[in-house]
């Protein structure tokens, strides 16, 4: 009888752990302080999260197809700042689709490396995150881009307007998780995303094509990418080159802690947003309590390898490894 | 001739192919585009070169042994930043006051001992709880690096200790400090993966875990020895740089990762473990070292450097790919 409970709250902690322990800190950090569950702050958590949270979403479709993408930092800050800075050439109206184009062309770049020459994506993208950050510099020479007329552009819409109460980066971060959830879960190309990134050989072997399911998942991140980096440049209307610097690993850090497996084949579009929704309130959360803006680092650390352990350790029954 | 022989004489021989060509054009396109008089094969630049490559290349010789055995390790630059601070920081604690110059010696030992023991947790927790050194080490990237900001947060951390400047300025042979600390651990590191049992059992794990889990190796305990290692190591670097330079940012050490990854796999060591040596990694960090200097001397600025090493990582998996899909039957798909 022990057992079967043991093992009931096992399978429980696998597939429920992340929703429990997102909540449990939710209540801990609204005990602690009750500013924290209030409709402003909570808004502004989300809004805040919101550009780490639509790249995620895109990563998430690359690592359930079985394939990492350590780029996405350096190619957020490459579509900032080619799209302010065609917003004072060719007028914000171009340099939208242009950004996008310019993105997706990187992401396609990627995705033919790692989809149909079948090149190891850690390296791939590792070499790409270097190659666009230095791209980025020679586009802008190094130095910072900035908006001339700052007042008089429709363009800080994306970043700062709102619609219908909200602020806009949350609808178009809402927009997006609920089309790529849709795309994930309702579709015949998410479920080939799955086959391809659970069983590759298997996936090939029925017949699905391998290598242009994972060009498309790279396209789908580079198109988050791009979103992203419109966000960030609505937002603040400048930015420096290295904008994105370091947020490939926050972004993972983000879908790993919603579940996905980093061998592929698993995790879903809602997961991953909570995955990005406890980054951000617990950011937020230690700062209102009180504690330094870093010790969130230190936290997300243990909460990380604790969120990854816990599932492998429902998933085999045993907590410790069976490595001797 | 046996099938495949030109194929590895290619790849083993690569790096170092690739070294001459980056020399040979560097000094042929340095008549007509740098700005100095200097030759670039200059024997002082080569010189400077070499002890340039060492903060980077101490780190690579502890990636190499770790990539070997099948793991990766993220958080080597924020290691490096904990272990500065800790080197800097230590020579001016009260208790070590009466010591004189002896407290180097000690502020060593303890920067050396913080590190492989953050190499070893990093170890311990890959080997206990059976998550992937990729993810350990990527969570653990960002508590070190918070570890190290709650320190002092955005403020450097200085200490100059003239005795240790002289020392880590001084000249032996002719080779700089920093130069005679790389090729220590280049030898030691290629001592014990070539020589001793501890090295063979990397190769074997990493090949195949669990072939070498039924040959009854110890895979844990010597996954974390080499996480030790790398934590050592890593420190090592540190404690060798800083003690010229004196002083320590917070964000020090950020991207060392992606730069000693980059190193280690243009020196051949496979991602997926089971191939690779410190002689390639040798070759690599010194090819990156040259591709810097080399760029920067023909007036590029670090915005070429960043591209054209990225596409050159790229440009070596291809080739890779092709040298190896020789003679080999391909799924079609």
């Amino acid at each position: 009888m022990a057992d079967i409970t043991r093992q009931q709250i096992g399978s429980l902690l696998a597939k429920q752990g992340i929703l429990i322990a997102f909540v449990a800190f939710l209540i801990g950090f609204t005990i602690a302080n009750p500013k924290f569950l209030t409709p402003d702050n909570v808004l502004s958590v989300i809004r805040s999260s919101a550009i780490l949270g639509v790249m995620a979403l895109g990563v998430t479709f690359v690592v359930i197809s079985g394939n990492l993408d350590l780029s996405v930092g350096s190619m957020m800050s490459f579509s900032t700042i080619v799209v302010l800075d065609l917003h004072d050439k060719i007028g914000p109206a171009l340099a939208i689709p242009a950004m996008f184009a310019m993105t997706l062309a990187l992401g396609a770049l990627i995705g033919f490396l790692v989809g149909y020459l079948k090149l190891n994506s850690l390296i791939v993208t590792l070499g790409m995150l270097s190659a666009i950050h230095g791209l980025t510099l020679t586009y802008s020479g190094g130095k910072n881009m900035d908006i001339a007329d700052k007042e008089g552009t429709w363009f800080s819409v994306f970043g700062q307007g709102t619609a219908l109460g909200l602020p806009i980066p949350i609808l178009m971060f809402v927009a997006v998780a609920a089309l790529l959830g849709l795309i994930l879960s309702r579709t015949s190309f998410g479920r080939k995303v799955y086959a391809v990134g659970g069983n590759g050989t298997a996936a090939t072997f029925s017949g699905i094509p391998r290598a242009r399911t994972v060009f498309m998942c790279y396209l789908i991140s580079a198109t988050c990418v791009a979103t992203a980096g419109l966000i960030q440049a609505s937002r603040s209307l400048g930015s420096q080159n290295t904008v994105g610097q370091g947020l490939e690993l926050e972004v993972l850090a983000a879908v790993i802690l919603g579940g996905a497996s980093l061998l592929g084949g698993s995790g879903t579009i809602f997961k991953t947003v909570i995955g990005v929704l406890i980054l951000g309130f617990i950011q937020n959360g230690l700062l209102l309590i009180g504690l330094q803006f870093y010790v969130q680092f230190i936290v997300t650390w243990v909460i990380i390898i604790l969120a990854v352990w816990l599932d492998i350790a429902a998933k085999r029954g045993k907590l410790m490894s069976p490595i001797a | 001739m046996k099938p495949g022989t030109v194929s590895t004489a290619l790849k083993s021989g690569a790096i170092w192919g690739f070294i001459i060509l980056e020399l040979i054009f560097f000094s042929v396109a340095g008549e007509f585009l740098s700005l100095s008089d200097k030759a670039f094969m200059d024997w002082d630049n080569m010189l400077l070169l070499l002890k340039q490559s060492a903060p980077i290349g101490i780190i690579a010789m502890g990636m190499t042994i770790v990539m070997v055995n099948g793991n990766i390790d993220l958080s080597v630059g924020a290691t490096f930043a904990i272990a500065a601070i800790v080197l800097l920081d230590s020579m001016t604690w009260p208790i070590f006051a009466g010591l004189g110059d002896w407290v180097i010696p000690v502020a060593w030992l303890l920067a050396l001992v913080v590190g492989t023991l953050l190499g070893a947790l990093n170890g311990l927790i890959v080997w206990k709880t059976g998550v992937d050194a990729f993810i350990v080490t990527l969570g653990a990237m960002l508590g070190y690096r918070g570890i190290v900001f709650m320190f002092n947060g955005e403020q450097p951390t200085s200490h100059l200790n003239w005795t240790l400047v002289d020392f880590a300025e001084a000249e032996f042979l002719g080779l700089a400090t920093a130069s005679w600390f790389l090729l220590a651990a280049t030898f030691v590191i290629w001592f014990v993966m070539a020589k001793t049992v501890h090295g063979r059992n990397a190769y074997a794990i990493g090949d195949n875990r669990e072939a070498a889990v039924n040959a009854g190796i110890r895979v844990g305990p010597h996954m974390m020895i080499n996480f030790a290692i790398i934590g050592f190591l890593a420190a090592l670097s540190a404690v060798v740089f800083y003690s010229e330079s004196g002083s320590v940012n917070p964000n020090d050490g950020q991207l060392y990762e992606l730069w000693v990854i980059t190193a280690v796999v243009l020196g051949g060591t496979k991602i997926t473990g089971g191939a690779g040596n410190v002689i390639g990694t040798f070759g690599g960090v010194i090819a990156i070292q040259l591709l810097r200097k080399g760029l920067g001397h023909i007036g590029a600025d670090t915005s070429t450097v960043n591209l054209v090493i990225g596409l050159i990582l790229v440009a070596v998996l291809v080739l890779d790919r092709q040298l190896n899909m020789k003679g080999k039957e391909e799924l079609k798909v």
